[in-house]
Order: structure tokens, then sequence, then C-alpha cells
């Protein structure tokens, strides 16, 4: 197991979180945490095996946030003093003491236990940082180089993202945490035109909450991904187009983990429901009063929320508000049970303890609010992919995410994919192109006939949810299993274009 | 360390063929709120360094925040071995001789929660009246001031101060189910009358009283400004000349090479970029802290001018680094920070344009647009926040929200009337681009492909 850097211990956390609360103490306030971060992140960019760009960026700094007199107010800082500690103190309360005469509301959170110098680290075992640039350049102009030697490809794209995340976390209640968590996100995508057309196809491996072992052999094969890569560029590029209409679908996880993200992630976050973004991202179709009514789809889908899911892209031992992340159900035989909350959700509609789900991506964000890992559960003795294909007449098996958007109650969707497949009787009679689907959400839930068994299931995810004003963005892993749906509508994009 | 003097030590202490030195001063303050009262608000402040080290043809860039005056040394070092161990760049270029600009030893400008200290108060009645007149209040203020220095090893100095304000401002019926939306883009928060904002959306929850249900299908569509700026602004990020060049987007020519040259409306329209607009000023000249599709390190502190991306109706250049301007063998135009669209002449204003409407949808704003098809640069999204009958010549209603699939390039060939330019703050993008002049268009048969049940 890894351990955290010695370089981020070094940094004087516990004097400037002394300085900091005492001072938000002695001005009156009635709740104050304090959280330093360091967010390292590299972005390399190759085209065509040519390197075209890296950057190697860190973000360093210190948050207090208070509540006084029943608001909040938050400032973040930058100077490692405990007279600088103190200044961002004083203007957070000052702050909420200007925000006071505007606000309705009082603030209160739920109650947790006290955690005491609790530390946690993710599931890694190189750090991709350890690892010289020079090193993964080459690994990725490799496999650029073997899909350009192919005369199926004409360009090929490819960029590896890496983040070490490590915070420090204490309030006055006596919690402290300190973790360290690293995620990395290598994608390929590879291109060619011909006869006016231009298609591209993208590697499926998700991002994950691992090292950089991923990218030599542990958890996916890239090697065998990337040499399937320019024959089924070459067989998209010949497909024929869609007709549209109503098909049966069967949705592989490489595709349904956005789906998820989209209408059942954002559509069960508590603050959302209960109109707290309501002027940026929407509100929910999902609204309070349904808790435990709602039929959100068939009697086959189940959901959880889960923090600690291993290599899950927003595992982590505890949350930006001290809370220890657990799991907790949302979907339960197709009925709304839970949301995803942070301490004053909680506290809102009396819901308990808070679930773990306060998050900020900088230390200068707020935490508000984000998606724990909301993952659909496969049926324990599920069929395979190929046996939920075989049930189905006329259908389309959809693989890989592509495009996405969702109304902002999370209603109407449409989505496409790297890739979809005819089924004529049970069995994939070849690719077809300009395909999306689009469906109401509550509609496409209820008609999930089956879900696929484990030996289906797979970890998906998105290294960028956005959410918030000031706009944060979060790292979120999906599972689930591979999933039938009965009678969706199917769009030809030419069509809709006006071709 | 003041920037000026981390810059200055930062390119002594480099031992690399050539150096650029950026830093980037940030200090911000926001107000959020929901429901008639504040839900959370902040001030925050960063500081970035960014070392970009060039060896040969390798590049190393590192960059780093709160930087210590005992860590530059490190940094310096972690940049200049990054670029020797770098494989060669294919953008390399010599960097751009520079000169110091007038202002370069004033201090950075900083925001704080000062800059409400009219606009709160007048929030708050704004709560207090929306309160009485049974709406509510949703939105988000925001001003970053954001102070750059760059510093090159061929002599660059520049400054360039960039403050950013936007208000978002939305208001609902107590059951949530009538919603309307306007927005503002400043520079200080001193030209925000909130008063007037509210009062024209308490005018369109009036309209939205009488609702009317209308299947999907193409409509006759009066996009306002803020949804032409969302629509113009994706264009504009796809408008790249090495992805069109390589055959990837919707300004790629078939058979090879870009469509610049090629007429995309039949109306004289003009989408320009100038860094020295009226009230939408930004910055200058090239800072780059990467290379990537559509920039260069190289390019840095390369000096930007008005741009015609569209002059005539014609496509007339598309973002270009020197490296792409030498593979496409057109002039260098790199990306500008602002966007303005204008018709020919005057145009008329959005309430004459309703006014000479027989039968047509006014929209609000768009919504969660994404790509469907690059090759059209199709885009889907949703309407939001109010979409409205419009019948010889006034509001009658509010209709359904629908989802839409358009492509921008195509609509541009579609349009039937180009409304007067105004400043305007875009829906989608605005914690991305807030800088656009835009109109509002007339398309004919905007394309609303399904119903959306949202309210």
């Amino acid at each position: 197991m890894r351990q955290i850097d010695p370089d981020f211990l070094a940094l004087p956390m516990r004097r400037l979180a002394d300085a900091a609360l005492q001072r938000a103490r002695d001005l009156g306030a009635e709740h104050a945490d304090f959280r330093l971060e360091r967010v390292r992140a590299e972005t390399l960019r190759l085209s065509d095996a040519s390197l075209e760009g890296s950057i190697d960026a860190d973000d360093l700094g210190y948050a207090v946030r208070v509540v006084k007199n029943g608001t909040w107010g938050f400032a973040s800082g930058i100077d490692l003093t405990p007279e600088a500690a103190v200044r961002v103190a004083e203007q957070a309360v000052e702050v909420a003491v200007v925000s006071a005469a505007v606000n309705r509301e009082p603030i209160e959170l739920a109650p947790e236990p006290v955690h005491s110098d609790a530390t946690w680290v993710s599931a890694y075992d190189v750090d991709p940082f350890e690892v010289p640039l020079r090193d993964k350049v080459a690994l990725l102009a490799e496999w650029s180089d073997r899909l350009l030697r192919d005369p199926r490809v004409d360009h090929v794209q490819a960029s590896l993202q890496q983040v070490k995340e490590q915070k420090f976390y204490a309030d006055t209640a006596g919690t402290s945490t300190t973790q360290q968590r690293v995620r990395l996100h290598p994608e390929l995508e590879v291109m060619k035109s011909a006869d006016g057309r231009f298609e591209t196809m993208r590697t499926l491996a998700p991002p994950v909450g691992r090292g950089y072992e991923y990218l030599t052999g542990t958890a996916w094969d890239f090697p065998g991904e990337l040499a399937r890569l320019p024959e089924l560029l070459e067989e998209k590029l010949r497909a024929p187009s869609v007709e549209a209409g109503r098909y049966d679908l069967v949705v592989d996880p490489s595709n349904l983990w956005l789906t998820i993200h989209e209408s059942v992630g954002h559509a069960t976050e508590l603050d959302r429901a209960l109109g707290y973004e309501a002027a940026y991202a929407g509100t929910s179709f999902a609204t309070f009063d349904q808790l435990g009514k709602l039929v959100y789809g068939s009697q086959v889908m189940n959901v959880v929320g889960d923090r600690t899911t291993e290599h899950g892209l927003s595992t982590i031992g505890y949350d930006d508000e001290g809370v220890a992340t657990r799991r907790f159900d949302i979907v339960s035989g197709g009925v709304l049970t839970g949301y995803q909350l942070d301490r004053r959700m909680a506290r809102l509609k009396d819901l308990g303890p808070s679930n773990g789900c306060a998050f900020a991506d900088s230390p200068g964000n707020m935490p508000i609010q984000r998606m724990a890992n909301v993952s659909l559960l496969p049926a324990p003795d599920g069929p395979t992919t190929e046996g939920l294909i075989s049930g189905v007449e006329r259908g389309i098996y959809v693989v890989g995410d592509k495009s996405w958007s969702i109304d902002m109650q999370r209603y109407n969707f449409q989505f496409t994919g790297q890739r979809f497949y005819r089924i004529e009787n049970g069995r994939l009679a070849g690719q077809v192109r300009d395909v999306a689907y689009q469906a109401t959400t509550t509609d496409f839930w209820q008609s999930m006939a089956a879900v696929g068994g484990p030996q289906t299931y797979v970890l998906g995810g998105a290294f960028n949810c956005g959410k918030g004003q000031p706009g944060q963005v979060a790292p979120v892993s999906h599972g689930c299993p591979s999933a039938l749906f009965r009678n969706v509508r199917i769009l030809n994009t030419l069509q809709e274009s006006g071709k | 360390m003041s920037p000026q003097e981390m810059i200055e030590k930062a390119l002594d202490l480099s031992t690399a063929d050539d150096v650029v030195v950026i830093v980037d001063e940030r200090s911000s303050a926001n107000l959020r709120f929901a429901g008639n009262t504040l839900t959370t608000n902040g001030v925050s402040r960063s500081a970035q360094l960014t070392v970009i080290s060039i060896a040969g043809r390798g590049v190393g860039v590192v960059s780093r925040a709160a930087v210590r005056p005992e860590q530059l040394a490190d940094i310096v070092a972690a940049a200049d071995h990054a670029a020797e161990d770098a494989p060669p760049s294919e953008d390399a270029r010599p960097l751009v001789e520079g000169s110091r600009c007038d202002d370069w030893d004033l201090p950075a400008e900083p925001t704080s929660i000062g800059v409400f200290g009219a606009f709160a108060p007048a929030l708050g009645e704004a709560f207090a009246r929306a309160e009485t007149g049974g709406r509510k209040l949703y939105g988000f203020a925001e001003h970053i001031v954001t102070t750059t220095f760059v510093g090159t090893s061929t002599g660059a100095r520049l400054r360039h101060t960039q403050p950013t304000g936007r208000l978002e401002l939305n208001a609902k019926s107590p059951d949530m189910k009538r919603s309307a939306w306007t927005g503002a883009a400043t520079r200080d928060f001193t030209d925000v009358d909130v008063a007037a904002l509210d009062a024209s959306l308490a005018q369109r929850l009036e309209w939205a009283k009488n609702r009317i249900d209308l299947p999907a299908g193409r409509y006759e569509t009066l996009l306002p400004p803020t949804a032409v700026a969302d629509l113009m602004i994706y264009m504009y990020w796809t408008a790249g000349a090495r992805d069109a060049l390589e055959g990837r987007t919707v300004f790629a020519k078939p058979g090879g090479g870009t469509r610049v040259g090629e007429t995309l409306s039949p109306l004289p329209i003009r989408l320009y970029s100038d860094p020295a607009a009226p009230g939408i000023a930004c910055a200058p000249a090239v800072v780059a802290h990467t290379s990537g599709r559509q920039s260069s390190v190289f390019d840095n502190a390369l000096p930007l001018t008005s741009t015609d991306w569209i002059t005539d109706g014609t496509l007339a250049s598309l973002i270009q680094t020197r490296h792409s301007a030498e593979l496409t063998g057109l002039p260098v135009t790199p990306a500008i920070d602002n966007l303005i669209l204008e018709g020919a002449g005057d145009g008329r204003s959005l309430e004459e344009m309703i006014a000479s409407t027989e039968r047509g949808l006014l929209l609000t704003c768009l919504w969660y647009i994404r790509e469907v098809d690059p090759q059209s640069l199709l885009l889907t999204g949703l309407t939001r926040d109010g979409v409205y009958l419009v019948e010889n010549g006034k509001v009658v209603g509010e209709v359904n929200n629908f989802r839409f699939n358009e492509s921008p390039v195509d609509l541009l060939g579609r349009l039937t009337e180009v409304g007067a330019a105004e400043q305007t703050l875009p829906r989608e993008w605005n914690d991305y681009f807030t800088r656009t002049v835009m109109p509002a268009l007339r398309v004919p048969d905007f394309n609303m492909s399904t119903v959306s049940q949202a309210s």
C-alpha cells in the first residue's frame, strides 16, 4: 500500500488549520473547517505519434469555510503562514457577515462522528508522476505508430491525463483527515476519411483510480484493443446509415455508464432536487416528495451510490466535510429510495447523517454536493451480453460513449456512441452509422427488460463532471452490466441535420 | 517576490535555449442564491507560475501554484530538464521578438467582495420584490480579475489585466412550472441594473401564464442574442485550421484543404474578433500555456489584431498558429477571447422582429449543447426558461420546451434576418467565454427534434 507523500505531510497544515480555526472560533463562528489541498495534474497530447503539447501543473492552497449567524462564509488563500491563514479566516467570516443580509435560510449541518487524525490512500501501485515524461510519451507514440502503419487509419490522436490529489481537512468539531489518491485517463482515437466522409473510433478503456500500472497490463488490455481499432473504423466508414425508428437496444457498459450518470446520477442529487442548482445545471424530476414512491425504472433496476468502490474515481475515505464515506441505496427494485447528500442537505430534510458526497475540486472552491460512484447492479445470475442479444429480434447493440445531452430536469436525453451494430434474430449483423437514441428517463429505465450478470459488469467513468457556480469538475465512476431496453427511439443524425 | 521579479529571476535561472515565463494572478468573488436567499458565496485568490523551456525543438512546461522564492530554481530546472528530455515539437519556431509594455511595472489588480457593494443590496431588494410578487429568484454573480504577466527570453514583457463579471438571474413561479432567465456580462458590476432585469423576468413569467403545447417539428424561430452566442462560440471553437486541413471538421473541404473562401451565408454577415472591441476588450497578444490543436507556446507574445472569421457571408479565416498557417498557406490568425456577429446595417431590435412575425417561436436560451456529428457540426441541446409563441406580432403564450438538432454552419445558410447586435452573456458557455456581441437571428425552419417535459 502506498503512503501519503512526505513532501505533502511536511507542509504546515496543522499549524495553519489551528490558526485559522481558532480565529474563526474567536470571531463567533458556529462551525469552521479548514482544507489544505494540492492537486497535481499532468496532461500529454500526441498527434500522429508526435508530442503536440504537455503540461505538468499543480494547484496548492487552502480554504476556510465558516457558518456564522447561520450563513456560509468562504475564503481561500495561498500564503502558507499562520498569519495569512488567520487573515483568510477573517475574510471568510467577513463574507458571512456581508452575505447575511441576503440570507433567509439558516445553515445547519447533519451531525457526524469525530474522526481524529484519520488517513486514507487510494489503491494504486505506480505513481504516474514518478514515471519519466519521456517514457510516457514513448509508450503513447509507439501505440500511435502501430496504428498509423495500418492503411485503414489516416490520423491518430493520443492523450493521457494524470492527477494526484492530496487533501488535509480539519474542523472545529475535532475531525482531521489526510488523504491521497491518483487517477488517470488514457485515450486514443483513430480517424479515416473516404468518399467525402470521415469517421473516428476511440478506445473504450475507462478512466480509473489506478496508477501507471493501468497502462502496462493491469486491468485493461491496451494492445488488444488497439489492434482491433483499424478494423472497427473501416467497418464504421463503410456501414449503412441507420433507418430511424423504434428498436430494442442492448447497451454495453461502455455506453450505459454515461446514461446512468446523466439520467440517474444527477437526477438523484438532493441539492438539485430541492432547487439549489435550479439556475444553472437545473432541478430534477425526482423531487423529494417522491422519495419511496417514484417508479424510476423496471423491477430489475437497482442503483447504489458508493464512494468506497475500489479504483472508483469518486472513491475516498472521508469527504470534504469530514464525513466517512459509505455505500447507500438510490433505486431499489425500480423505486427511488435515496439521494446523494452532503451535511447541509441531509440536515435540511432530517435524513440522518450525510452519505459523504461533499467535494471541492480545488482549494479555491467551496465543497458542494457531488456525485458518488453511482452504479447499476448486475443480476447475480444474469446473462452474458451475447445472452441479452440473443433475445432480440430486431435491435441495436450500442458500444462506447460519444455525444450526450439531457434537459435541465433530466427527462429528455439523446446519446450517441462509438459504434452501433444491427441485431437481427438474436445475432449481430454489422455496424450501422448516424445513430442516436433519444428517450425520457423514466420511460427508458422502465423499458429495461433485463440486466446482465456480474461477468458483464464494467466500471466506466469521467474525469470532468461539471456542476456548480463557480463551476467545478469532479471525477466519478459508474459501474454497470450490459442491459436490454425494449422499444427505444432511434434517430438518424444525418436526417436530423437535414441531409 | 513580485510577479515581475519572479519572471526576471526565472529567465535568469534557465539554461534552456529559450524560455517563456507566465504568471497569472487571479482573484475572484461570488454570490450564489436560490429561492430568494443566498446559498453559497466566497472569495479566493490564486497565483500560478508557468515556465516554458525550449531546448532545440523540445519543450518542457511546468506550472506551479503559490510558488515561494526558494522553490523557483527547482521549478525552472524541472522545465529545463523536461525540454531536454522531450521529443521535437513540430510547431517549433523562433520565439516572437518582443518589447516591454508601458505598464509592466504595475502590480496585479485584485478584486474583492467589495465589488458587490452596490449590487448586493440591490439584489436583496430584488429578493424582497420577488417575494411579494410571487416569484423566486435564483442565480449567480461572479467577478474575476486576472492579471497575466508574460516574459520571454526574446525580450517580451507583457502585462494584461482582464476583469470578467457575469450575472445570471433566473425567476420562477412558486410551483417551479414557469421560468425565465436573463444574464449580463460586465467588467465591474457598476452597470448591472438588477431591478430592470428582474422586471423583464416578471414580464416573461406573465407571458408564461398562457400555456400552449406544440409538437416537435421545424418552426420559424427567433433566436435571441444569448442563444446565438452559444451557437457561434461552439462554431468558433471548432474553427481550427489544422483540424480542417486534416479533414476532421465541418470546415474541411471534401477532397482536401479548407473551406476558406466559401460562402456560408446568403446574408452579408460578419463574424469577427477584436481585442480592442469596446466593452469586451481582451488580451492583445497570444498567451499560450501549452501547445494544442489551436495554440502554440512558440507564438507567445504574438500581437493580436481585429480578425474576420466570416466576411460578407464568406468564410474568411480559421484559427491559426504560425505552424498551421504554414501548413495551410493562409495568414496567421490566432484565437482571440471575444466574438462579434453583425449583419449589414443596424438591424432591427428583437422587439421589432417580434412585431413583424406572423407565427413563430421566440426562444430565451439554449442548454446542454453537445456535438452530435463533427462533419456537419450537428449540435443537439434544449430550449430552456421560456419558449414563447408569437402570433401576428405579439407573444401569445409559453410553449413547451424542445430538444433541437441543428448545425450552426448550416443555420447561417438559412438565415432570413439578422437583428441589431448587442453585448450579451452566453447561457451555456459563460463559464468559459463571456465577451460576445451578437444579434437576434430569424431562422425559418429551426429543427425542434422532440418535446422536452422539463419546465
